[in-house]
């Protein structure tokens, strides 16, 4: 790669509806200090032997899988296989953690996001992310909505329109567009979580990352999030990691199963056991353990 | 359907709750109460009916004076405690607040230096406030700086002397702000900066709001340390600068009490009372704001 070689997205343009609003053109550098990870095969996220550390403590190992564009990836696995740790070093919020180390290469578009110059802070708007409990700010909905284009810098020449179009798409406008300026804790947890959808693609991203994003949910609302998540795959990267079984098979395109095997000292490391179609996990899936654990023998 | 006959096991009757153990236990814990409250209320009663007898208005409209304590009052030193508190605040709150961001939302607590300054501080937290006299006198009003006896001086020793407890109180109004918010904010691509400007620090701003304003009571109840940076007394004049000679409600009461004339004495007792609604009205403030802004997450 030589040094200058520059990529251009248009973030604008994977929003679906056009309005007025300048196309905003973000550029990568790609500097010659980040590597591109060799061998990588398409996909918007390309994970390389990917190995995650809690200080000592080895908690995913042996990675390799490849998310792939405008589609709906499942995690999923039994409680501590590591999935939900995998998808925080997406978007680098493992970060966070103290003492968390991450070995291998999570290439975005071949590059490197634990390289050496990259902005995590750009990372993060590109790879949005969903969490478990609906976290709203204690702001009003529309500047949970406007937070994150304020924050980044995007120029937007009318925030009013950016927060309506995010809101429609999240599919929540109808429900709140009268009460905008009204804080977002009085919205229900249902809403609240759609509200956290609407404020992550605000920023245009190219990937959301969801992590157990209806654990918290009664069915009707979680129905709800499962058809936009549907939704959001015509124009969005999605990778989600869920418990519930039925929920990977009725929106995910592709699955990966994950499971914690312990070793000799009893350190129990998530591995990636199979990643394949969703229809073939579920279908004929082939791994022994796969298939325990999809049947509901163990997990 | 057939009838069925409850039996009640007589065990659940005749548990461990029969005992005196528990009767006793509950019978020290308000005895333990009613002593704390019987000596506060005590003190506030011999207060209330010893001042009442000169609190009047000469008590604020009055400068000190050693030649007519019947109509003298305490007008510098109440005027000289305002300009203290609000310089103590304008020193205190800042470094307080700024360190305890540092210590919460920046610091590594796996680094020994850091684990090392929040030891530190916790110990500070504990040192006579006349230490904290000693070392302005020191360094402030003599040595290094030699600004004097001057108000400048009394508010830095205050501001150190409640510099501890603001950092402790800030962090932890800070560290109530839950971390879902922080990741929310972090992974929509704010920086670290962002986050704690624009979202943890306004959530925390009832807890820091509450901590200051009792510290600040706090400060203002003090006489050691001023005594030894120059809270003169008798001072017929108020503070018109931070430069300026300056005297305040405990150093007044200090002065007032070993005086030999009961006029005097009925002046400190007027005094005592003063100071005590200024404190109560500040931490009936603080009370207000926890209530009014108390976020449940």
């Amino acid at each position: 790669m030589t040094r200058s070689e520059q990529r251009t997205v248009s973030t604008e343009q994977r929003t679906t509806q056009g309005d007025s609003t300048p196309e905003k053109q973000v550029t990568i550098e790609r500097s010659n200090t980040v590597a591109p990870v060799e061998g990588a095969p398409d996909g918007v996220i390309t994970l390389k032997d990917l190995e995650v550390f809690y200080s000592d403590f080895r908690a995913v190992t042996d990675v390799n899988m490849s998310f792939g564009s405008r589609e709906i990836t499942a995690l999923i696995g039994p409680s501590g296989c590591g999935k939900s740790t995998v998808l925080r070093c997406l978007n680098r919020m493992n970060d966070l953690v103290p003492g968390a180390r991450v070995e291998g290469a999570v290439a975005y578009h071949g590059v490197d996001i634990y390289g050496e110059d990259v902005d995590v802070i750009e990372v993060r708007r590109r790879i949005g992310m969903v969490f478990q409990k609906p976290n709203p700010f204690p702001k009003s909905i529309y500047d949970n909505v406007a937070y994150g284009p304020r924050v980044t810098g995007m120029k937007v020449s009318d925030m009013d329109t950016v927060v309506e179009r995010a809101l429609r798409g999240a599919a929540l406008w109808d429900e709140v567009k009268d009460k905008l300026k009204q804080n977002a804790f009085g919205l229900s947890g249902g809403q609240q979580q759609r509200l956290c959808i609407a404020r992550a693609i605000a920023t245009s991203p190219e990937v959301i990352l969801m992590d157990e994003p209806c654990s918290a949910l009664d069915p009707i609302a979680t129905a709800k999030i499962e058809d936009l998540m549907v939704e959001l795959a015509s124009t969005y990267t999605i990778i989600i990691v869920t418990h519930n079984m039925q929920q990977a098979a009725r929106v995910s395109q592709r699955t990966g199963f994950f499971t914690a095997e312990a070793d000799e000292k009893g350190q129990r490391t998530g591995k990636l056991v199979e990643f394949d179609t969703t229809e073939h996990i579920f279908g004929n899936p082939s791994d022994a353990r796969t298939e325990a654990y999809i049947t509901g023998r163990f997990g | 359907m057939t009838a069925t006959t409850l039996v009640v096991d007589q065990s659940l009757k005749s548990g461990r709750r029969k005992g005196v153990g528990p009767t006793v236990f509950a019978v020290a814990l308000w005895a333990c109460l009613a002593i704390i409250c019987a000596f506060l209320f005590f003190v506030l009663a011999v207060i209330i009916q010893k001042g009442l007898a000169r609190f009047d208005l000469n008590l604020v409209t009055e400068h000190p004076s050693r030649l007519r304590p019947d109509t003298s009052g305490v007008k510098s030193a109440l005027f000289g405690t305002i300009w203290i508190m609000v310089l103590t605040a304008l020193i205190a709150l800042p470094l307080g607040i700024a360190a305890a961001v540092y210590l919460e939302e920046y610091a590594d607590n796996t680094r020994w230096w850091n684990r090392l300054i929040e030891l530190n501080i916790q110990n500070l937290a504990a040192v006579p406030s006349v230490i904290y006299g000693i070392l302005t006198l020191g360094f402030v009003v003599r040595g290094p700086l030699s600004i004097g006896a001057v108000l400048l001086a009394g508010a830095i020793s205050l501001a150190l002397l409640i510099l501890p407890v603001v950092i402790i109180t800030c962090r932890e109004a800070l560290r109530a702000v839950p971390s879902e918010i922080r990741s929310g904010s972090l992974a929509l691509g704010a920086t670290q900066w962002q986050t704690t400007w624009r979202q943890v620090l306004p959530s925390a701003v009832p807890g820091i709001a509450t901590g200051s304003i009792l510290a600040l009571s706090r400060a203002i109840g003090e006489a050691a340390p001023l005594l030894l940076v120059g809270a003169t007394t008798f001072l017929t004049f108020n503070p018109d600068g931070v430069f300026s000679r300056y005297t305040v409600l405990p150093t007044q009461i200090f002065s007032l009490v070993p005086l030999d004339r009961v006029e005097f004495r009925d002046l400190a007792y007027s005094t005592i009372l003063l100071l005590i609604i200024v404190l109560l009205v500040m931490n009936a403030l603080a009370i207000w704001l926890r209530n009014r802004y108390q976020r449940r997450w």
